[in-house]
């Protein structure tokens, strides 16, 4: 019996093919709009974060330097009730902004849970002296290996290997961006000097590139040793400590028990990074909003034309119901009509916003020697195709759903009598 | 013979655009069998019973019965079977799916009631064709047939269930003389040897003398059965 509907639902369908090429073209557009700017929006956020990520640590514990000046000792040997203290221009004084017991910390956080890697850092201020030019930026001691599997510097490196740091006497990692302006390659020697005065030098053994300009023009890494070194510190004295996660969304919650076990500040990625994590909320959003006015137009293309087609088949539908055929049958031949439209125009989209997904991939991304990526970051994620066809169908379900009950209420006998 | 149709006291108003008895106490039957002729002045109310007796019009008072089975007060959805098995329908303005080949039309009713295969449908609606003289035309696209070939496709359609009732709406309201006479053999036919009962409003007055029994309507009533 269902049979019989849709042989009428195609004959309709092919009857007026290019009313139906024309609404099927807006489901198709709709849904390759959609997947096109999901795909778009998606890559570029995954890239974003994923330079975030690689960048920050998941949690970042360090020593955050109070400057709470509201008291003075004054005010134990004198009456406040009486008198005012005014303290001009109030200093720290004998504050170290290192981590004390930074092993036993260390050691403490690894028998925590989905913890993948811990390192201790030492890192500092210091100027990069090339023949008369000082440039400022941060050397960072580190063990390589905890702090490669932080950061995978190993995919990062542009010349050399990170290994190479434990196996040279004073080794260094240069970022990309400070190499050039040093005008050092892997080889050279370079000379270091702390806020202290002390300097050092270090033989290049590697250029790295996060992507990030503000890092690679700043950033070197050596060992934790040679900061201490430098900095003319004992073997315990950390400043930092990072901590890679393996599941990096609990991030927010480990760091808050650390701040209260530790007593030290600890911030997660997304505290770190809560500029780029707005704007990719906001780009989501949008992503969205648009996203589903595409649909929606494409509901209301559909809409249009089935409630024209029934108005042009009223005839055609009196006569069916007198034949006997239901108001539930009448509804089904238009459904079935416009869920064809929905399902071959989502189909066609799929095709449509695969290729153009596929272009803009393709596409160079416009020289910038800031960012590390070539082209347009794209994503092709299986689920945003499914939801695409599935949402493309459900808009052209209800769009069509409305037309098709009132064509099944439609009463024969008024429009028989002409 | 027995009593296929019963009306009793149907009553129809219109109340647009503004309150009108059209259809006042009508009460009548039919039997197996009969071939029956309504006639009457034009706006005397022929075409408003003929759709209450088919049951697409339930917006009446009184009681209509078909076949044993009193219609009066069913659901939309039974109607339309009900319609689909025992009424076929003939339209004084022929009325084919303009879509579908005159053969398409008169297998769409017949793949409703799915009581057939499929070859069986086609093979009986082009033995209803052939009755017609129309299976030269069977796969000609219907919006293509000329008036009088669509009206005796419309003819054929309405036979493919074989249904217990023919109703037809001026069924010659636009054949010629040749052809009236021949759509007036096959409902004869139909009525005497298959046992089919034949409701049609003429205004053919030899049309309706040679049919078994003649009810004439004036101003809503029956005035002569
Ligand atoms: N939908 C309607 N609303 C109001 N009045 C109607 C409606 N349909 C028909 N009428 C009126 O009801 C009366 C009966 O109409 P009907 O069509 O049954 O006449 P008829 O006997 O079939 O006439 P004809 O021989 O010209 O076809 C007419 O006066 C007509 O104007
Ligand atoms: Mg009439």
């Amino acid at each position: 019996m269902i049979g019989v509907n849709l042989e009428i639902a195609r004959t309709h369908l092919l009857a007026k093919k290019r009313q139906t090429l024309v609404a099927m073209m807006g489901v198709t557009f709709g849904i390759g709009m959609y997947l096109l700017m999901i795909s778009f929006m998606n890559g570029f956020n995954e890239y974003l974060e994923d330079t975030l990520l690689s960048s920050t640590p998941d949690i970042h514990i360090y020593n955050d330097i109070k400057t709470d000046y509201s008291h003075s000792i004054l005010d134990q040997v004198s009456d406040t009730s009486r008198m005012l203290n005014i303290v001009h221009h109030p200093k720290p004084k004998d504050i170290t902004p290192n981590i004390h017991n930074p092993k036993q910390i260390v050691s403490d956080i690894k028998t925590f849970d989905n913890i993948l890697a811990v390192s201790p850092q030492l890192s500092s201020q210091v100027f990069y002296n090339n023949g008369p030019v000082q440039i400022p930026g941060t050397l960072n001691g580190v063990n390589i290996m905890e702090e490669a599997k932080l950061t995978n510097l190993q995919d990062k490196m542009k010349t050399g290997a990170i290994e190479d740091l434990m196996k040279v006497d004073n080794g260094i990692l240069l970022g990309h961006g400070l190499a050039t302006k040093l005008n050092a390659s892997v080889g050279d020697l370079v000379t270091l000097a702390s806020p202290q005065g002390t300097s050092m030098s270090f033989r290049v053994v590697g250029t790295f590139q996060f992507g990030i300009g503000s890092l690679d023009n700043i950033r070197s890494y050596v060992s934790l040793k040679n900061v201490q070194q430098l900095l003319g510190k004992d073997n315990q004295y950390v400043t930092d400590i990072n901590i890679k996660m393996k599941d990096y969304t609990k991030a927010k919650q480990l760091a808050a028990v650390f701040a209260r076990k530790y007593g030290y500040k600890s911030e997660d990625w997304q505290v770190a990074n809560a500029s780029a994590m707005v704007s990719i909320t906001i780009r989501n959003m949008m992503t969205i909003v648009i996203s589903f006015t595409l649909l929606v137009v494409a509901g209301f293309g559909i809409y249009n034309i089935m409630n024209m087609t029934i108005q042009n088949k009223l005839k055609d539908i009196a006569i069916l119901k007198a034949e006997g055929f239901a108001g539930s049958d009448i509804i089904q031949i238009f459904l079935f009509q416009s869920l064809t439209i929905g399902l071959f125009g989502a189909l066609l989209g799929l095709i449509l916003g695969y290729a153009m997904s596929y272009g803009v991939y393709n596409l160079p991304f416009p020289k910038n020697e800031f960012m590390s990526i070539t082209h347009f970051p794209v994503t092709f994620h299986v689920r945003h195709y499914v939801f695409g066809v599935v949402f493309g169908m459900l808009t052209t379900l209800i769009a069509g759903l409305m037309p098709s009950l009132k064509a099944g209420k439609i009463d024969p006998v008024a429009i028989l009598r002409g | 013979m027995e009593t296929v149709l019963r009306a009793k006291k149907v009553n129809k108003y219109f109340y647009e655009p503004e309150e009108f008895h059209v259809l006042k106490d009508i009460s009548f039957e039919v039997r197996r069998g009969e071939f029956l002729s309504l006639i009457g002045k034009s706006g005397c109310g022929k075409s408003t019973l003929l759709y209450l007796l088919s049951t697409m019009d339930t917006d009446y008072k009184g009681e209509i019965e078909i076949n044993g089975t009193k219609l009066t007060g069913q659901k939309q959805k039974q109607l339309a079977a009900f319609r689909n098995e025992h009424i076929g329908f003939v339209f004084q303005f022929h009325f084919l799916l303009p879509e579908f080949s005159a053969l398409k039309n008169v297998m769409l009713p017949a793949e409703k009631l799915n009581k057939y295969s499929k070859s069986e449908i086609k093979d009986r609606a082009y033995e209803k064709l052939r009755m017609l003289d129309m299976q030269d035309y069977a796969m000609k696209q219907s919006s293509k047939l000329s008036g009088g070939q669509a009206q005796r496709v419309a003819i054929a359609r309405a036979l493919i269930n074989d249904p217990t009732i023919i109703m037809g709406d001026e069924p010659t309201g636009n054949l010629d003389t040749a052809n009236t006479q021949i759509v007036f053999d096959i409902l004869k036919d139909l009525a005497t040897n298959k046992g089919q009962t034949i409701i049609a409003v003429t205004h053919d007055p030899e049309f309706a003398q040679k049919s078994d029994r003649i009810i004439e309507m004036k101003d809503g009533e029956i005035i002569k059965q």
